[in-house]
């Protein structure tokens, strides 16, 4: 099938087989590599992209479900002029990666924590966070820098 | 070769330098022969490279400075997270006066010039990264800067001596000139190698000591970092690898015309580890695997199973004949003799890795080069194997080494690359070979089960009076041929275990190896990991049956002057040892050297009535010499108790019928964000050279966990994961 997808507010398409997952469609058709593969069962959130802006394990959506929809990576989540979103900001400033594999999905999933918590705290941020895996245990900083940033936008908003 | 000087400035012959020459660009260009691993062969080799390359990029050196003032350090080790990329660049940045917010690195291509000094090949494991980097990284900086200072000062026509290497610039004071290395670097590529530099005196350094934040978290936080995975090529295509689900197995046969049928299948080989599935992209290459039809010669090891390996584990502990890996004074007589014994089996499982990015790596092969793109921790087995697999010589291997996404041991084997390889041949294509994950967990190569008997006798003076432990497990070393077929004595089965930091007089260790199919390697601190656990939680219950503190028994134990004092100590007290605990909650402690570091836990843990055990806090006091970057320390203390907590609540791999029985992380789980508790990490300054940080904080964390589960609950924690000790992770 013809996917058609908005990523990352662009137009893109790709002919792809219809049970083909969104992951694969992202990093083989479209190229854009920041959205990572881990398990392929949504037991990782390595995957993690933003589909109509909700957090979805994107190894798990196929294709065809995800035809017509707005997609948001990692490498979209930023103000769109190169600009970082505070989450990034925020990861750098608390030296969160360490091998990094799994920080596009961890911040992907902060983002869409924050979008609806604007101020979560430790139990909220475990519950949202609670399906992405880190191998390098980077989990107490990760915490730390959603706190940062959720102080960054409240601040740049009062 | 460098030796000390008696005022401590380090002489270096002048024929330990490879090459100082210009850049096309007008640069300068030095590089350091490190110590070990070096000689004649791999000079020559170093020569053909430089030679076969831009003259101007010769890759024998750690330093590129070009005319537009750009300093680059090549980074000549992995790094998998373990901070290397910013923690190297600091030594070189140190000496050589650079702008540390204005350096770039690049990674190293395989070279014998970049031969680990410490493991003497090209490779990054064993905690050796900074410890191996301390003086030559250092020396090379400063020989950088020596020349360009000279190089300032005859331009000038004044004296070296009058001149000052700062931020980058050369300065004069007396006749206010500066120039930038930028501007000197031509004219520095001419100057003499010296014949010996000065290092900066510890109180001098300006960099080395302060936390420096991560030169990789940008590109790692706006997902530009290049992994394995994400290498991109034209006409890459991507292969799949149907392997047989039992150890040991083989292909017997296989019908691809399913498979073939598959839209965007381009090619179905069969290679040494199985059947590849060669296809435009992932998806449709697990299509065509799905659509294979393989027909598998099983061998001999159908029927392996994990009850099988721990009863003859249990054999070999009755009937096998020991190596002893330790021995003083007589403990067989001595524990003979005790009036109060402790005795105790201990039983670890077979773990794996179970890093964030799943095996892979990418291979091309045209015009008479192999190139490999890998997410490797050994460029120079890399080489090696791409040479063997693709025909070619070595000096017609390329390594191109990306961010590793998790290492722990791991990405030193090389049986992904073997695969990319031969993929590549097959197919006329450069080829990535990507492992699914329940590939990267069945096919891993695993940390080593032991079933280990303990006795120790308590001494009238509630000392411990002997001490006997029996490690018997599969040999890493034995399994890959690292040592002879006829060595009984497997230093990585007993490391962590043979040196005992406690005064006894009368100790045995010993080891039985019992080798089993199942495949094995290097796991993130190797033996530490297991013994570590096992010496430290059955001192714990000595402790109890003499009546003694955990604590105060390990201090007294301990020699005076022994550098284990410092951490216990410092994590004690910032753990608040001794003072009262909220109802329910109780703490652990345990102490463990490893690759040159010395690190004491503290984990304050709560045991509900259903055993459910939750881990609060974990205070780590590391003492690891000179923390080159505290920053960095702090975070591979907490990623240590992190990975080694994971291991301890819930990860084993098990094997029925033949095969490992995980797959994913529904059944090999690994910890989460909600188990992970507050770990606060104290840094003992020892003023030492730099001990290893990539793995010393793992192996102390079990054994802090089981000590305090054990304080919580009364019963000792005997078996891991703590489900085999009849607990559950909340």
């Amino acid at each position: 099938m013809r996917v058609a997808l908005t990523v990352n507010g662009e137009r893109r398409e790709a002919e792809v087989a219809a049970d083909t997952p969104l992951l694969w469609v992202l990093r083989d058709h479209l190229g854009l590599t920041g959205t990572k593969y881990g398990c392929g069962i949504s037991e990782c959130g390595a995957c993690t992209v933003h589909l109509d802006g909700e957090a979805v394990r994107a190894c798990s959506v196929p294709a065809g479900q995800a035809d017509g929809r707005a997609v948001t990576t990692i490498e979209g989540l930023g103000d769109g002029q190169g600009g970082r979103h505070p989450l990034q900001e925020a990861w750098i400033a608390e030296n969160v990666p360490q091998c990094g594999f799994c920080q596009p999905g961890q911040i992907m999933s902060a983002a869409a924590l924050l979008a609806r918590t604007p101020a979560p705290d430790d139990a909220a941020i475990d519950a949202a966070m609670g399906g992405n895996l880190c191998r390098c245990g980077t989990y107490q900083r990760i915490r730390r820098a959603i706190h940062r940033a959720a102080a960054q936008v409240q601040e740049s908003e009062a | 070769m460098s030796e000390e000087r008696s005022d401590g400035a380090i002489r270096i012959s002048r024929r330990g330098f490879l090459k100082a020459g210009a850049l096309a660009g007008g640069g300068l260009l030095i590089g350091l022969r490190l110590p070990v691993g070096g000689g004649a062969a791999a000079a020559e080799a170093g020569e053909q490279r430089t030679g076969a390359d831009d003259a101007a990029f010769a890759p024998n050196a750690w330093i590129r400075i070009t005319a537009d003032d750009q300093v680059t350090v090549i980074v000549d080790r992995s790094e998998m997270g373990q901070g290397v990329m910013t923690a190297l660049p600091m030594l070189v940045a140190e000496e050589l006066e650079a702008d540390w917010g204005r350096i770039a690195t690049e990674f190293a291509p395989a070279d014998p010039a970049y031969a680990n000094p410490i493991l003497g090949r090209q490779a990054t494991g064993g905690s050796t990264a900074v410890r191996g980097a301390w003086r030559p990284l250092r020396e090379a900086g400063a020989a950088a800067r020596e020349m360009l200072v000279a190089a300032a000062a005859g331009r000038w026509g004044v004296e070296a001596a009058a001149c000052e290497a700062r931020e980058q610039a050369v300065h004069h004071a007396e006749s206010g000139r500066s120039a930038t290395y930028g501007e000197l670097a031509a004219a520095a590529a001419e100057q003499p190698v010296p014949e010996a530099v000065l290092l900066k005196e510890r109180r001098d350094f300006r960099l080395i000591g302060t936390p420096q934040d991560r030169l990789d978290a940008p590109a790692k936080a706006d997902g530009t970092a290049r992994f394995g995975l994400d290498v991109q090529l034209e006409g890459l295509l991507t292969a799949q690898v149907a392997r047989c689900p039992v150890l040991g197995g083989q292909v017997r046969s296989f019908d691809a015309r399913q498979a073939q049928r598959v839209p965007g299948v381009r090619q179905i080989a069969e290679i040494d580890s199985g059947v590849a599935v060669i296809a435009e992209g992932f998806w449709p290459a697990q299509k065509g695997r799905e659509a294979l039809a393989v027909e598998w010669d099983y061998g001999e090891h159908a029927e392996l199973s994990s009850a099988g390996i721990a009863e003859r584990f249990r054999e070999a502990a009755e009937g096998g004949e020991a190596a002893t890996a330790h021995s003083e004074g007589d403990a067989e007589a001595a524990l003979g003799q005790a009036e109060r014994r402790v005795e105790a089996e201990y039983e670890v499982p077979f773990l794996a890795h179970a890093c964030m990015e799943p095996m892979n790596c990418t291979a091309r092969i045209q015009d008479g080069l192999c190139e490999v793109w890998a997410p490797t921790q050994n460029q120079a087995a890399t080489q090696r194997v791409a040479a063997e697999v693709s025909g070619l010589p070595e000096a017609q291997v390329r390594v191109y080494t990306t961010f590793l996404g998790g290492g722990f041991g791991r990405r030193s084997h090389t049986d992904f690359v073997a695969e990319a390889v031969a993929c590549a041949k097959a197919a006329g294509a450069p080829v990535q070979v990507v492992w699914t994950r329940e590939d990267t967990t069945r096919h891993d190569h695993y940390r080593p089960a032991t079933y280990n008997r303990l006795s120790a006798a308590i001494g009238e003076d509630g000392g411990i009076r002997a001490w006997r432990h029996h490690i018997v497990g599969p040999s890493i070393m034995s399994q890959n041929g690292m040592i002879p077929a006829d060595q009984r004595l497997d230093s990585s089965s007993v490391e962590g275990a043979a040196e005992i930091p406690y005064r006894v007089p009368h100790t045995r260790v010993a080891y039985t190896m019992a080798n089993t199919p199942v495949p094995l390697w290097w796991w993130r601190s190797v033996g530490n990991s297991q013994n570590g656990f096992i010496r430290e939680a059955f001192l714990d219950e000595v402790a109890a049956a003499a009546g003694e503190d955990p604590y105060e028994l390990r201090r007294r134990l301990i020699p005076e002057g022994d550098r284990h004092h410092g951490v216990l100590e410092r994590a004690a007290s910032e753990a608040g040892w001794g003072q009262p605990l909220p109802a329910g909650r109780a703490r652990g402690i345990a102490v463990v050297y490893s690759f040159g570091s010395y690190c004491a836990e503290v984990a304050e843990v709560s045991v509900t009535a259903g055993r459910e055990v939750r881990v609060h806090r974990v205070d780590v006091a590391i003492d690891c010499g000179t923390a080159v970057n505290p920053e960095i320390v702090a975070e591979q203390m907490e990623s240590g108790v992190a990975y080694g907590l994971s291991a301890a609540l819930g990860e084993a791999i098990t094997v029925e019928r033949g095969r490992i029985e995980q797959g994913n992380f529904d059944d090999y789980t690994t910890l989460r964000i909600h188990q992970m508790p507050q770990v606060r990490v104290h840094i003992v300054d020892s003023g030492e050279d730099p001990g290893g940080i990539g793995e010393p904080g793992t192996p102390p964390i079990a054994p802090a966990l089981a000590n305090a589960v054990r304080a919580a609950t009364g019963e000792p924690v005997r078996r891991l994961p703590l489900a085999r000790a009849g607990l559950q992770p909340a």
